[in-house]
């Protein structure tokens, strides 16, 4: 790990002693078999970023028994481990000890993206068609004739079949299925125009003519597979990053049998009736009802609370929420379909229906493109007829129309700047999921936001360092150290533990505090109630109402205040979002007075309290039939039907793997600076389609009437597309330079911090 | 005129052959880890352990599940 910024060790190790690692059943229930005894397990690990992490990482896991091999990829940051016999390796405790966090991978989820690929073919074969036809078409252009000119096109002809049938197969196909359900889209033209030019220019061929457009429609297929590419890319990088960056959902659980056996079992076999065992720091996998065991619950992904919530035995418990401090036997009450974060999915797909209405400019645009398009070169067809009769000079050059309109230049206009666009967003630590969210982005005019863990990191935070004693801090660190407790965390963070107190025990009592004894007094930090046994523990003492206390042999020694610290850049961020005419709101699941402390803070006008995730989804509908283009940002599983209900979406890196689903941006870096430049890259990039849309109008406006005079030879049909094509590429490229990089040339190390904030959350 | 006989022949030849070699690298998973290709280069392979599997061969999806 030499190669890491300094500094990063620690944080890994921070985050190892808080993390679980899956047991070797979940594992096992993860891999997939290769048959000939062979297993292969994915995994996900964040923070591999070098040459000397892939091979730290390919070295150690090789070494392993059993390991038959271990391949690392740097660009989605997985490694794929390939494994014999029926023990399963303890390469996750491998990495752990090379400092690296696994998460285990589903490969299901993962479906290899196979329409890149056949994209990617597409282009190569009609590149390479494109370039040889228009070898020959250029011979033919200086002069060629006779026999020559003949083999040429005939030549041009054999090697645009295999071209046609393998790259407009794509548009052949999208436009049959337009075609078939009674659409139009932009395939339509394409495919029209496309094969009655090669059909047309077979004719000539036979009959000896002057001219073949085999060049141009060839080329023509090339530039716009080029364009689908890119559209395509876009989004498909997006989404990996977003897929490998960390699994939350519990997998399975260990289930008690009535006769005492426990087993390993996935969490579709749960049902209701058995008993559950959940350790410490393992998620609760379906909705129950505690039987044994207190302990502390984080429940911020599902209700919002920041605060962890102390449960007994006969409380219910909801699937995703995370338990904390002491293990707990829970009877399940309803199978994983039933639970609660399946209710939330079927929220999500309700919700859903609202952002479905929206079409894509591209496919606006297109839906007005092509009738005319087509009427345009049938009435020409038809004027020529009535001018001359002569069917062949009219059908050519009511086919030169049709291919020299045929949206070259508008099949990249959009997906350019898209990408553009998204790469730009990538730097800043944005990630885009699909080019429809930038533009649905541009159009909004509310932002609502969620409190905890949005405008708030949702974690707690130590407020009164300051006033505290340093010596009962460090003692309060130390003790703190042993716990996972959020609080505990908060407090270690503050205290670096000293690591020199001799404790002679450490108890965690879950749900009250942590206990240990040094040198015959006892030192207890955690509820006041309990720690505090012989000091006053109700009313306003010396030492405050309530709260978190350290005590020693029952007398209250310090006091800790927790507040929930907002993100970086919160208020600034509403700033600018009000600047750019954006009315800003908060909905919230907690508390009125938590939320108007925040809002007061942060400058936010207007918050509504108290919410559940269906009131969210109220709220954003009732606003949308106002007329109002909503974006919601949010993070946790309770936000995740409003992020899906809104017009459009923004989830930070730490929310719950179904938020970031469910969102249309990610946003890496802790900054909330993220969503103002969201917005501003977005607004920019649609200006840059609008102005490529009418580059390419202006293009058709030029290019028409020539062609309906009938001036349009090969030569010029190829000019002008060609010309048109790299006008509006030029013009998407100005994109580049007309938005700020980031502030800070930094971006590894950021990235690498928040992937680590990103571990310890999950 | 004889010369195109087999200049237009060999001319396709050699961009097929491009075109082939494309596909191939393509199919066989060249592609699958850009940003992993270009830091294994400072990798020292003088202590390799047993056989390094090919990109493609790991990560290509197999059907078959226990």
């Amino acid at each position: 790990m030499s190669c890491c910024a300094p500094g990063a060790e620690m944080a890994l190790d921070l985050v190892n002693t808080g993390s679980v690692l899956p047991s070797s059943q979940e594992i096992r229930l993860a891999s997939r078999s290769l048959g000939d005894d062979l297993h292969q397990t994915d995994l996900s690990v964040p923070a591999v970023h070098c040459a000397a992490c892939i091979q730290a990482i390919e070295t150690a896991l090789g070494k392993l028994d059993q390991v038959e091999s271990a391949r690392v990829n740097l660009s989605t940051k997985r490694v794929a481990v390939r494994w014999r016999g029926n023990q399963v390796p303890l390469f996750v405790a491998a990495l752990g000890r090379l400092g690296y966090e696994a998460h285990l991978f589903d490969p299901e989820v993962d479906n290899r993206d196979k329409t890149l690929s056949e994209l990617i073919r597409a282009v190569a074969v009609a590149g390479f068609a494109a370039g040889n036809i228009m070898l020959l078409s250029v011979s033919v252009w200086s002069g060629a004739e006779g026999a020559t000119r003949d083999l040429f096109h005939w030549v041009s002809a054999l090697i645009a079949i295999p071209a046609l049938a393998f790259a407009g197969g794509i548009f052949f196909r999208s436009a049959w299925n337009a075609l078939r359900h009674g659409r139009m889209n932009m395939d339509v033209p394409i495919a029209v125009g496309v094969s009655l030019a090669y059909a047309m220019s077979l004719y000539e061929t036979i009959n000896h003519g002057d001219h073949a457009y085999f060049d141009a429609s060839v080329s023509l297929l090339f530039f716009l597979l080029i364009g689908r590419t890119l559209d395509h890319v876009m989004r498909e990088r997006a989404r990996t990053a977003v897929k490998g960056l960390s699994q939350l959902a519990a997998r399975g659980a260990m289930v008690l049998r009535s006769d005492g056996t426990r087993d390993y079992l996935p969490v579709g076999e749960i049902e209701p009736g058995m008993l559950l065992l959940i350790a410490a720091g393992e998620r609760i996998p379906v909705d129950g009802k505690i039987i044994q065991g207190t302990s502390d619950l984080d429940c911020s992904l599902v209700s919002g609370e920041s605060t962890p919530r102390n449960v007994a035995p006969g409380g219910p418990v909801q699937a995703g929420v995370l338990n904390l401090t002491g293990s707990l036997t829970i009877e399940a009450t309803a199978a994983a379909k039933d639970s609660f974060l399946a209710e939330m999915v079927r929220l999500m797909e309700a919700a859903e229906g609202g952002r479905a209405h929206y079409r894509r400019i591209a496919d606006r645009v297109s839906a007005l493109y092509a009738p005319v398009v087509h009427l345009t070169a049938f009435v020409t067809f038809l004027g020529w007829m009535a001018a001359t009769g002569d069917w062949h000079r009219a059908i050519t050059i009511a086919i030169a129309v049709l291919i020299i309109t045929c949206p070259c230049a508008l099949g990249l206009a959009v997906p350019i700047v898209q990408v553009v666009a998204a790469r730009r967003l990538f730097e800043n630590g944005i990630m885009v999921k699909d080019g429809s969210a930038m533009e649905r982005l541009a159009t909004i005019d509310t932002a609502v936001f969620d409190k905890t863990g949005t405008l708030t990191l949702g974690q707690p935070r130590l407020v009164n360092a300051g006033s505290i004693d340093p010596g009962m801090l460090a003692i309060a660190g130390d003790m703190a150290a042993h716990s996972r407790h959020p609080f505990s965390k908060a407090i270690a963070g503050f205290a670096a533990p000293s690591g020199q107190r001799k404790f002679d025990a450490v108890t965690e009592h879950p749900g009250f505090g942590i206990e240990a004894t040094v040198a015959g007094s006892i030192w207890r930090l955690g509820r006041r109630g309990w720690a505090g046994w012989k000091a006053r523990t109700g009313g306003e003492g010396k030492h405050g109402y309530g709260g978190t206390v350290l005590t020693r042999d029952g007398f209250i020694v310090a006091t800790f205040d927790f507040e929930d610290a907002p993100r970086a850049d919160a208020k600034a961020a509403i700033g600018q979002l009000s600047d750019a005419g954006v009315s800003v709101q908060m909905l919230s699941g907690d508390t009125a007075g938590a939320c108007g402390e925040v809002a007061e803070m942060l400058g936010v006008d207007d918050f509504v309290p108290c919410l559940l995730p269906s009131g969210k989804v109220e709220c954003i509908e009732t606003q949308a039939k106002d007329g109002h283009k909503v974006l919601m940002v949010g993070d946790g599983l309770n936000d995740t039907p409003a992020l899906s209900a809104a017009h459009v979406s923004i989830a930070p890196a730490t929310a719950a793997d179904i938020g970031r689903n469910a969102a249309d941006f990610v946003f890496l870096r802790e900054s909330l600076l993220a969503v103002p430049l969201a917005l501003d890259v977005s607004r920019k990039a649609g200006h840059l389609i609008r102005q490529n849309i009418a580059i390419a109008i202006v293009y058709n406006a030029v290019a028409v009437p020539i062609a309906i005079l009938g001036h349009v030879t090969p030569l010029i049909a190829a000019i002008a597309m060609s010309a048109s094509s790299l006008l509006v590429i030029g013009n998407a490229l100005r994109l580049q330079s007309s938005i700020p990089s980031s502030p800070a040339k930094n971006v590894r190390r950021d990235s690498r911090s928040d992937i680590t904030r990103l571990a310890r959350f999950s | 005129m004889t010369t195109l006989a087999y200049l237009i022949p060999v001319a396709l030849f050699l961009g097929a052959l491009g075109l082939g070699g494309f596909l191939w690298a393509l199919k066989s998973g060249q592609y699958e880890d850009l940003d992993g290709a270009a830091e294994r280069i400072l990798i020292d392979r003088e202590d390799k352990l047993g056989r390094q599997p090919s990109a493609g061969e790991i990560t290509e999806p197999r059907p078959s599940r226990p």
